[in-house]
This record gives C-alpha cells, sequence and structure tokens, in this order.
C-alpha cells in the first residue's frame, strides 16, 4: 500500500479536559506533527459519525480541539469521553498563516465559538507580542455563561489590547454590552493601509463586521475570514463542502476576502 | 491492433477473463424502469456477449463499478479499525465514449483533488474498459456539443454484429488471446451530430445566481436527486455508521451516493442550511456540471449523455436550461452594454 488510507482515523489521548460552559469543553489531545490555528481535524467516532472541529491551541505535542455539545456525534464526546480517546483524523484545510499578520497592526474579532479557529493566533500574539506593531482582539459572548476560554483571558490581557462584551448580561456583570459591531468605531488604527482584520463567526456577525471594517477605511486585501459548511470528507471527495469551484475544506476554511466574499452558496 | 473474430471466440476469451475479473455491461431489466412498465438498463454482471445491450443507451451509468451505491470503507469494533478488503477481481467495464470521458472527471476528484482516495484507486487500479460504439445518437444526448462522442483511450472496443465481432485491442492479454485471429482495420462507430445540441455560456456572472430563472425550476423540481444518481460524473457521497445489533460494540462505516438536490445536503449542526430554494440547487447542479468545474479543472463536468434529462420524473432538461441560461447570459450582458 503505497497511499494512507484517509479515511481512517488514529487514536488519540485526550490528555486534559477544560470546561467553558455546559455544553462547550475543550479537549487537549495528543497529537505530534504539523498544524495550523483555523485547520481542523475530523473527530471520528465509530457508531456515531464524524464532525469537523477547529484547532483551539497548539501544544507540545497536542491540540486542543474545543467543542459544542449539539447532536449526535459530540454527545457521545461529551457522555463518553471517559474513554480517554478519540478517534481523529486530519488535519484538513489551510488553516492561518502567522506570517501574513507578522509586524502589522491586527485586529482580531470574533462571535462564541468562532474564537477557537483563531485562538492559535491571538496566543501566538499574546506569547510573542513584538511580533507585531499592535494587537487587538474583540470579542463577543452571547451572554457571561457562554464565555469561553475564560484562564486564557487572564493571560491575553497582559499582553495584548482585549475587549471583551456580551450581548445579553447577567446582574453579576460589569463589563462591556452590546454587539462587537458597537466597539469597532472606537477602535484606533495608525495605518490603514497596513492593518490586518481577521474576522470570524456566525455567518450574519462575519458580514457586519466586515462591513463596518471596510467603512472604517480597511483594504479588502488585508481582510481575513474563516467559514463553516457541512463536510463529510475533509479531503475534497464528499462534496458537500464546495461553494462555486471551491472547496472549503481544501483552499478554505480560511480566505482572504478578496476570494471570500465571492463565495456564493 | 485490430482484429475480426466471432462471439463464441470472444466468450471463451472473456470465459477465461473471468478468473481474473467480473465482467459489467449494461443490461435490460425488464419492466423496471422510473415510468410503469418500461424496462431499465442498468449496470450487471454479464458472462456472454448476447446480455449486453448494444441497441440502447443504458439507463445508469457505469460509475457504480468504481463507486458503490454503498461502500464499506472500514470494520470497527471499540478501539480498532480494519480496511474493507478489495474485491479479489478486477473489472471489465463495457461503456460508451461519453462515459470513458465521465472516467476522467471520476478520476480528477478522487485522484487528484486533495488526498488520493484509496477506494476508487484499488479499484481503478484493476478496471479495464470496453468502448461500445455509437451508431447513431440516443434520445437528449449532446456528446457533439460536449466533445465527448469519441475517445481513444480504452483498452479495447468491441463491435458485435450477429456472430461476427470486431475488436480493436489496446491490450496486451486481450492481443494475446486473439493470436491468430483475422487483422482487421477497426474504428469505432461514433456520432457526428446529435439532435440536442447545447451552447454553454463562456461565463455566468454571480448576479444571475438568484435570477427569477431558476424560480421555474424551484417550482417543478421535487428534489428526488435521480438526475445525480444517473449522471456518471456526479461523484458526492454521505458517510453512514452501521452497527451490528447482536454486538452493540462492532460495525462499520460506509459511504453512500448523496445529491445535491435532495433535503439535508448542505445541513449544518443547529438547523444551518444552504439553498433552501429548490431552484437554487438546480443552479448549483447545472453552474457545476458547465462553469465552476471547469474554472477548477480546466474541462467540463458535463459529458452530455442526456441520462438526467431522461430519467426526470417532471420532465426537467438540463440540456434546454443551459441553452436557456446561455440566452439569458446573453441578453443581460446587452443590457449592460
Ligand atoms: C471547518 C469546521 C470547523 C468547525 N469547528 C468546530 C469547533 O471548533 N467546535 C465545534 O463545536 N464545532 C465546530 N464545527 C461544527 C461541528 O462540526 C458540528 O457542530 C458537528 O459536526 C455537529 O455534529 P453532531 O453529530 O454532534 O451534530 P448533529 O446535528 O447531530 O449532526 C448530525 C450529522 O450532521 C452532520 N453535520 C452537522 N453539522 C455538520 C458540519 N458543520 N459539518 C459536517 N457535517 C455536519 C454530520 O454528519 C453529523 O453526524 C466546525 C465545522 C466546520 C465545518
Ligand atoms: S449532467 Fe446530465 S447530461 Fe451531463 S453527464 Fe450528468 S447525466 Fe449526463
Ligand atoms: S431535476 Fe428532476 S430528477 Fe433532478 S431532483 Fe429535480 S425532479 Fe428529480
Ligand atoms: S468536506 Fe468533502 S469535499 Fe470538502
Amino acid at each position: 500500500m503505497a497511499e494512507l488510507n484517509p479515511y481512517i482515523p488514529f487514536l488519540s489521548e485526550i490528555t486534559e479536559v477544560i470546561k467553558h460552559t455546559e455544553i462547550e469543553y475543550t479537549f487537549r489531545m495528543t497529537y505530534t506533527g504539523d498544524v495550523k490555528p483555523g485547520q481542523f481535524f475530523e473527530v471520528s467516532l465509530p457508531k456515531f459519525g464524524e464532525a469537523p472541529i477547529s484547532v483551539s491551541g497548539i501544544g507540545d505535542g497536542t491540540v486542543d480541539l474545543t467543542i459544542r455539545k449539539v447532536g449526535k456525534v459530540t454527545d457521545e464526546i461529551f457522555e463518553n469521553y471517559v474513554g480517554d480517546t478519540l478517534f481523529l483524523r486530519g488535519p484538513y484545510g489551510n488553516g492561518f498563516d502567522i506570517e501574513n499578520y507578522k509586524g502589522k497592526e491586527i485586529l482580531l474579532v470574533a462571535g462564541g465559538t468562532g474564537l477557537s479557529p483563531v485562538k492559535g493566533i491571538v496566543d501566538y500574539f499574546s506569547a510573542h507580542p513584538d511580533d507585531c506593531k499592535s494587537f487587538t482582539l474583540l470579542v463577543g459572548f452571547k451572554s457571561p455563561k457562554d464565555m469561553l476560554f475564560k484562564k486564557d483571558f487572564e493571560e491575553w490581557e497582559k499582553n495584548i489590547k482585549v475587549v471583551l462584551t456580551v450581548d445579553y448580561p447577567d446582574d453579576d456583570y460589569s463589563g462591556n454590552c452590546g454587539l462587537v459591531t458597537h466597539y469597532i468605531p472606537e477602535l484606533l488604527v495608525k495605518d490603514l493601509k497596513e492593518a490586518v482584520g481577521i474576522v470570524v463567526g456566525p455567518p450574519v456577525m462575519m458580514k457586519c463586521v466586515i462591513s463596518d471594517l471596510l467603512a472604517k477605511g480597511f483594504f479588502e486585501e488585508n481582510l481575513w475570514i474563516s467559514q463553516e459548511r457541512k463536510m463529510c470528507c475533509g479531503i475534497g471527495k464528499c462534496g458537500h463542502c464546495k461553494i462555486d469551484d471551491t472547496y472549503i475544506c481544501l483552499d478554505g476554511p480560511v480566505f482572504n476576502y478578496t476570494k471570500g466574499k465571492f463565495l456564493k452558496d | 491492433m485490430g482484429y475480426q473474430t466471432t462471439a463464441a471466440k470472444m466468450n471463451t476469451i472473456f470465459a477465461d477473463l473471468s478468473k481474473d475479473y467480473l465482467i459489467y455491461a449494461p443490461k435490460r431489466y425488464v419492466g423496471d424502469g422510473t415510468f410503469v412498465h418500461i424496462d431499465t438498463i442498468r449496470y450487471g454482471e454479464i458472462t456472454d456477449l448476447s446480455e449486453i445491450e448494444f441497441a440502447e443507451k443504458s439507463n445508469y451509468s457505469f460509475k457504480e463499478v468504481l463507486l458503490p451505491i454503498s461502500e464499506t470503507l472500514f470494520y470497527f469494533t471499540e478501539n480498532e479499525m480494519k480496511e474493507a478488503d478489495a474485491p479479489k477481481k478486477g473489472a471489465i467495464v463495457f461503456l460508451r465514449s461519453c462515459d470513458l470521458h465521465g472516467l476522467k472527471r471520476m478520476d480528477t476528484i478522487y485522484l487528484e483533488n486533495g488526498a488520493v482516495d484509496t477506494y476508487y484507486k484499488r479499484l481503478r487500479d484493476n478496471t479495464k474498459f470496453i468502448l461500445m460504439g455509437c451508431e447513431s445518437s440516443f434520445e437528449n444526448c449532446f456528446c457533439v456539443s460536449m466533445g465527448t462522442q469519441t475517445s481513444d483511450d480504452y483498452d479495447a472496443y468491441l463491435k458485435v454484429t450477429g456472430e461476427t465481432v470486431l475488436v480493436d485491442s489496446h491490450w496486451d492479454a486481450l492481443d494475446a488471446a486473439l493470436a491468430g485471429a483475422t487483422p482487421a482495420s477497426v474504428i469505432p462507430d461514433s456520432v457526428t451530430a446529435n439532435e440536442t445540441v447545447v451552447t454553454i455560456p463562456e461565463t455566468v456572472p454571480q448576479t444571475l445566481f438568484d435570477d427569477p430563472f431558476w424560480e421555474d425550476y424551484g417550482n417543478r423540481c421535487i428534489a428526488c436527486g435521480r438526475c445525480n444518481f444517473v449522471c456518471p460524473t456526479c461523484t458526492c457521497f454521505t458517510m453512514q455508521d452501521i452497527f451490528y445489533t447482536d454486538n452493540g460494540k462492532a460495525g462499520e462505516r460506509r459511504r453512500v451516493w448523496a445529491s445535491c438536490h435532495i433535503d439535508g445536503y448542505t445541513d449544518m449542526a443547529g438547523g444551518h442550511a444552504f439553498r433552501n430554494d429548490k431552484g437554487q440547487r438546480m443552479r448549483f447542479k447545472v453552474l457545476h456540471k458547465v462553469n465552476d468545474y471547469k474554472r477548477r479543472f480546466g474541462t467540463h463536468m458535463c459529458i452530455g449523455c442526456g441520462r438526467c434529462d431522461d430519467v426526470c420524473p417532471e420532465y426537467i432538461s438540463f440540456a434546454n436550461c443551459i441553452n436557456k441560461l446561455n440566452t439569458l447570459v446573453n441578453d443581460t450582458a446587452k443590457e449592460e452594454n
């Protein structure tokens, strides 16, 4: 057998489980090999099926998968992860290339679980703040209960500018409220020709944020997005993720906006 | 090499080859069609040339030989995966010129677009293709418009006229078996014109994606997916896990044919879906066949076999759609000037 069978998953050990909310946990999985933020693995559970999950963190011999419990496969992961292992295949997709952002003013806008695929970028620049001119993280969650990566925020706030907001505050909450778009006008950008915007979240959120950033004067070629579509293979075969001549699983999920704006389902 | 031989001789050769190959060809299944009391012609195993339906177009294509309707990828227990065995024998497939071009489209997706597909490759590598000629065009064919009416890319060409068989072989094993047969100059029958002619617009601007043009299809299409299933160039699938009830821990993962016309094709968790409108699904399919596939891979995906038009229970014509779309594209361009 010359080529490896790309459909057969491998076993990966769960080294740690970080619980963010009732339905969102990060599973730290053993993995050695090249991997980039924004790439994804197919979590592949015999009997239940597969779910594409973004890499939400990259460690020494590990990758983080932050999983939201929403259905057949993900329910099973939450209920039975005590098994200590998960089957994975991947990583797939292009992912974000940190090199594209080095030396620039970076504005990263994420909505909810959209933070997962870009978290590796935040981690990197939080650890290497000198590698960019400035880094602003603008994140919105539905409510304080939905916040992910609380521990990481504490760390990030030491090194980069963080603006955190929630749509629906509760009684104990004292921070920013409202949609992320509310906070875009007040962000100062020194050099719009160079400034990079990275935007990931639900489709409507991405649309609004992109339009605000363009209005603010960001250049299309400096904006980056990540797309989610149904995926059954992750390797350009099953067809489900295709939009026009683009396979999201192969050519994406990360797109420069000059290309991303033409993706019409 | 070209040869003239007899059906009896060919049948002995095939009997011999059947030690190593399963032989697939279009066969007539009586009273089994889409419409009541109509036969269906689809692929099945044969042992004798007389079983092959040469006179009519097959309703289904050969693709199921390389991409079974449901294919087991691997067997699993809780902690182990075992790749499903490949068939012990190779395959010999009888097919027409357009379908041979269809094979290239399948190759492109399964061997070139991303990782090599293990399951496709292992079948493909052990399959021989035998061309069946076309003396005249069938209904709804538009191979000439698509440039697929001839192909040299066969392992053999076979023409059966009563007891006489003409063979053009590109296959050493067959040449060896036919040593001693009368040499002949054999050129595959092919058509030079079809009644159906399509003109494909060079580019389809994105502004036409949600043109009212597609609404008519939205109203008529019942999302049955038959057009996809008969199409030799439709290659999509969905994964399916099956487990054996007598042992809840063991089971298998399969892939099964999927259709971009059928509900659920784009469904994601949380109820997100794209192209809920059936007209938009038609647009997605049509532009994949004659627009975006070419932009990505250099040739049109559609090979002009007309099977989608033959099968549609709502009498939706893909060929008409292309022509009407071409008119729409031209009219829109004129308006803009
Ligand atoms: C590139 C990419 C990255 C993603 N990253 C994350 C992440 O980091 N964290 C996270 O929680 N979720 C992520 N998702 C979404 C996640 O894949 C779905 O929530 C998950 O597939 C749901 O599976 P389920 O069986 O639990 O849900 P169900 O709703 O029960 O799904 C049933 C079936 O629908 C199909 N299905 C549903 N949604 C999808 C989908 N998006 N893609 C393919 N098939 C689907 C599957 O075949 C699944 O078995 C990502 C999706 C994509 C495409
Ligand atoms: S789209 Fe229709 S005519 Fe074209 S290859 Fe498929 S079935 Fe044949
Ligand atoms: S176009 Fe015709 S064959 Fe295809 S899904 Fe619609 S009704 Fe079925
Ligand atoms: S996920 Fe199957 S083709 Fe992209």
